[in-house]
């Protein structure tokens, strides 16, 4: 999902960089909080990020014939909410974009907000909504990290098509050419990514049971202070 | 738990290598598959746009495929290292032998 250096027009590149921002200084503002008032909770956070590091290294081949990488966003918006990914997101973006020329600097702002911040907010509204929904926790985590998956293809596909309007079809068009790149060929990788969430997810709860409810305690808006 | 975990490592496993030997190159075409969307979409670019200049480069590329392949490799590696740390730490502390 990578929109690769200088491919989006200045104009562009500046507009999707404001637009993030806010998110991820609300983002570094709950990371600051959550350790300080929660130290315990940092191996964890490790974990989350961790996670968004490997899974968004594997380029998984598809059904498309082409290869492309899940994002692991939604595992640690189950855990931390939303805010916290926002930031392990951006971190991860800025390694690919110096390291790798993966995404690159003039595009961080588009890719962190369809990666990081839209993958985050649907991981977590799709979380909350299973569990209004009394689904299983382990169909919680799934649906938020698979559909996190996909929403962040297809706002790159937005962003894209945003961009570069088709010449005779206009935005739709060019909509529809790169959501068949990128929609398509993440449909089986994102089920993939919600797999390998529900995976660690059982593996933690068999051994740090005590630590994860108290991190998903505070989360619930029932709770004053929260 | 223990078998739901084997379940679910199986099934991402078959989802990732299946594609593998469903899809073939078309024939008589020596094009390469299984390349990289993000490539893709920068033919598409390339297609709706053919006079668009990218307008800045990477401050930085990896000089071969080779050290590509370690940079990636080293991000998986410092994501599973956090993970397996993790999960190493808990385990041990939730049956202390």
């Amino acid at each position: 999902m990578h929109i690769m250096e200088g491919y989006l027009p200045a104009a562009h590149a500046i507009g999707w960089t404001a637009a993030a921002a806010p998110f991820l200084a609300y983002g570094v503002k709950k990371l600051a909080r959550q350790m300080r008032e929660h130290p315990e909770s940092r191996l964890l956070l490790g974990a989350s990020t961790g996670f968004v590091f490997v899974l968004s290294s594997l380029k998984l081949p598809s059904v498309t014939g082409s290869c492309s990488h899940p994002t692991g966003i939604g595992f640690g918006t189950t855990l931390f909410g939303p805010g916290i990914m926002f930031v392990a997101g951006f971190v991860v973006l800025l390694f690919q974009a110096l390291l790798l020329a993966h995404g690159g600097l003039t595009t961080l702002g588009a890719n962190t907000f369809s990666m990081a911040i839209v993958g985050g907010l649907v991981a977590w509204g799709v979380f909350r909504a299973a569990t209004v929904l009394r689904l299983s926790s382990g169909a919680a985590v799934f649906l938020a990290a698979m559909l996190s998956d996909l929403a962040t293809y297809v706002v790159t596909s937005l962003q894209l098509a945003l961009a570069f309007p088709d010449p005779a079809g206009g935005f739709t068009a060019a909509a529809a050419k790169f959501l068949s790149i990128f929609a398509f060929t993440q449909l089986p990788l994102a089920v993939i990514e919600g797999l390998l969430s529900v995976l660690v997810m059982n593996l933690l709860r068999a051994h740090a049971a005590p630590q994860l409810a108290a991190l998903i305690a505070p989360a619930d808006p029932a709770d004053p202070n929260s | 738990m223990k078998r739901q975990n084997l379940l679910l490592l199986l099934a991402a496993l078959a989802i990732a290598i299946l594609p593998l030997f469903i899809i073939r190159p078309p024939a008589g075409d020596a094009a390469e598959i299984f390349t990289g969307a993000d490539g893709q979409a920068e033919t598409v670019i390339t297609g709706l746009r053919p006079d668009y200049k990218p307008w800045f480069a990477p401050l930085w590329e990896p000089p071969s495929g080779e050290i590509e392949s370690l940079l990636f490799g080293l991000q998986a590696a410092i994501g599973a290292g956090l993970i397996g740390y993790c999960l190493g730490f808990y385990r041990g502390r939730s049956n202390p032998q």
